[in-house]
């Protein structure tokens, strides 16, 4: 009881909010939901949330002129509030509410790069991005022109800034970036890599998709332009996501999806836009996840990001630890300290896929591929990683047993 | 532990696995092909020496991957070695993942299907130099008809 009482947070209490975490299968096997990164799971208090919501408060927003719809209208505009103070952004006005970080990065790539890049500029991303920051950015290069370049990294997975400020130059337009990277466990340095692309005159968009439900978000701190994230890695239901912009920037960007919503008055040949948010939310928006994204805000300000982050340290500490224990296991990423909890490893001898599967038959969930970043796999030599990603609810007995199943894993083959 | 999914790392899939059949390059190919599934990196490269009659006297297979792309390559090439063109052309998906013999989820069954898809277009793929344009020398006939979902290189 020692150990746990040092512990920054009590993750079994913790556990009891998440019905899906006493799921046994296989037979009666403990599930052990290792796959955070890929997304994490819901605590009670966002499924009764999305009940309450559609059992008593629904109906469509900024509509009618209905009880009902005044009543599904403060719902959504408190979630915008809640997201507002959970990255610290200056003005509610500036948090859109998008489908995903995915929908959040091709609104920018689409909206702010047809209308600001031209041929001949460049915009700067990451070797470690995942797709979702590569291929809209990519798509842009083929309508403009634009030239894209890739900030290096070292053999242990870091940005290599002196090679970034030689890409740097008067015709970045833009620097695209994670705050961590999803198979590196990188913790990404946004403030100075903010204040190197603002001296060259770039603006800077932050793929906090990674980071958001694991350390604190302070889009002022960061100083960034634009910064996207999502629900669904956030104890939050898939289908919403985040895109804060600087006011500036979104008062001068065109619209992106045209529609309802997104109007101020139509012609039947002309359209003035509304103001934002609205400018960007065509359609009808996702209402209900957004309800159900802040009240998953609410669950991680009650845990604390502060602690939660200092727990994923604990974790992520053991797993090191315990991989190095089982031999010939190779984890790709920089030291501890600079890290998140993700480890993404690859066995001597045994595919990923099998480590995955054979991980599988003892109710472990990892992912194993290349975790939608072909480029970074094809830096790093491999082509394939499995990786194990933590979050508060995950205890240091499931690390354990993550070694115990890899070391069963490697015994399955026997002459390797 | 469930009893479907170990049947994955049963011996006889070891065996192909880890001392496969025929790894490596025929010494006079007519015919090969290889390709990847680019979602989890497999690779399998399938040669073929197919007499003028249309008999494969020498089937290789050469790759990287997981235990399952490659131990069924390793099977495929055992089992449609000697038979007629004709043979492979009617070898059905389903019967690929018979011949590999462990009950497999969709997502893995793309892993197994990844040699007999090299296999049916193998078939069509003279090497230069080598055997007539299709390898029974009848044309191009059914066999890519018979692939489904097919994952083309990008």
């Amino acid at each position: 009881m020692n150990a746990l009482a040092t512990l920054p947070l009590d993750p079994q209490t913790l556990r009891a909010d998440f019905p899906i975490l006493a799921t046994t299968i296989h037979d009666n096997v403990p599930l052990v939901y290792l796959d955070n990164a890929a997304t994490t799971q819901r605590p009670r208090q966002v499924i009764q949330t999305i009940v309450d919501t559609y059992e008593r408060r629904y109906a469509n927003v900024h509509r009618g002129i209905h009880w009902l719809s005044d009543q599904s209208t403060d719902l959504f505009e408190e979630a915008r509030e809640g997201v507002r103070a959970f990255i610290n952004a200056p003005a509610r006005e500036e948090v859109i509410f998008t489908h995903g970080t995915t929908e959040s990065i091709n609104l920018v790539a689409r909206s702010w790069g047809d209308a600001n890049v031209r041929a001949g500029d460049e915009i700067v991303l990451t070797v470690m991005e995942h797709h979702s920051n590569l291929v809209p950015w990519q798509q842009l290069a083929a309508r403009t022109g634009c030239t894209l370049r890739h900030i290096p990294i070292t053999d242990d997975g870091e940005l290599i800034l002196d090679e970034f400020d030689k890409l740097l130059s008067p015709r970045t337009r833009l620097v695209a970036l994670a705050s961590v990277s999803n198979v590196l466990g990188t913790i990404n340095p946004v403030e100075e890599i903010v204040r190197r692309a603002h001296s060259a005159g770039a603006l800077v968009l932050v793929d906090a998709a990674q980071s958001a439900a694991h350390m604190p978000t302070d889009v002022q701190r960061w100083n960034a332009d634009f910064v996207a994230f999502s629900g669904h890695k956030m104890l939050a239901p898939s289908g919403v996501g985040v895109l804060w912009g600087r006011r500036e920037l979104l008062d001068a960007m065109p619209p992106f999806l045209g529609g309802g919503s997104m109007i101020r008055r139509v012609k039947v040949d002309s359209f003035e836009p509304a103001d934002l948010p609205a400018k960007f939310e065509a359609g009808t928006p996702p209402i209900v996840p957004a309800i159900g994204l802040g009240a998953a805000i609410d669950y991680i300000n009650a845990v604390g990001l502060a602690n939660i982050h200092a727990y994923e340290d604990v974790l992520t500490r053991r797993a090191h630890t315990v991989l190095a224990e089982v031999g010939g296991v190779r984890i790709v990423g920089p030291a501890l300290e600079k890290k998140a909890g993700i480890v993404s490893f690859t066995v001597e001898g045994v595919h990923a896929h099998d480590v995955a599967q054979l991980l599988d038959r003892q109710g472990i969930a990892v992912r194993a591929g290349h975790h939608c970043t072909m480029p970074l796999h094809k830096r790093l030599g491999i082509t394939a990683t499995a990786r194990a990603s933590f979050y508060f609810y995950n205890t240091l007995d499931e690390i354990n047993l993550l070694g115990r199943a890899l070391a069963d894993a490697k015994h399955v083959f026997r002459r390797r | 532990m469930p009893a479907d999914e170990e049947e994955i790392y049963q011996e006889h899939i070891l065996d192909h696995y880890e001392d496969p059949y025929h790894r490596g390059h025929c010494a006079h190919p007519t015919h090969a092909h290889e390709d990847d599934n680019p979602l989890c990196g497999d690779e399998v490269r399938i040669e073929l020496d197919v007499e003028p009659g249309g008999r494969i006297r020498e089937a290789y297979f050469n790759g990287d991957g997981c235990c399952i792309s490659q131990a069924a390559a390793s099977m495929l090439v055992e089992h449609i070695e000697g038979k007629d063109v004709g043979f492979v052309k009617q070898f059905s998906a389903e019967e690929m993942l018979k011949l590999f013999g462990a009950r497999l989820t969709p997502n893995r069954q793309k892993c197994c299907l990844l040699s007999w898809k090299v296999l049916q277009s193998a078939i069509f793929s003279p090497v230069d130099g080598g055997g007539p344009r299709t390898a029974d020398g009848k044309g191009n006939a059914t066999a890519g008809d018979a692939t489904t979902g097919e994952v083309k290189k990008p």
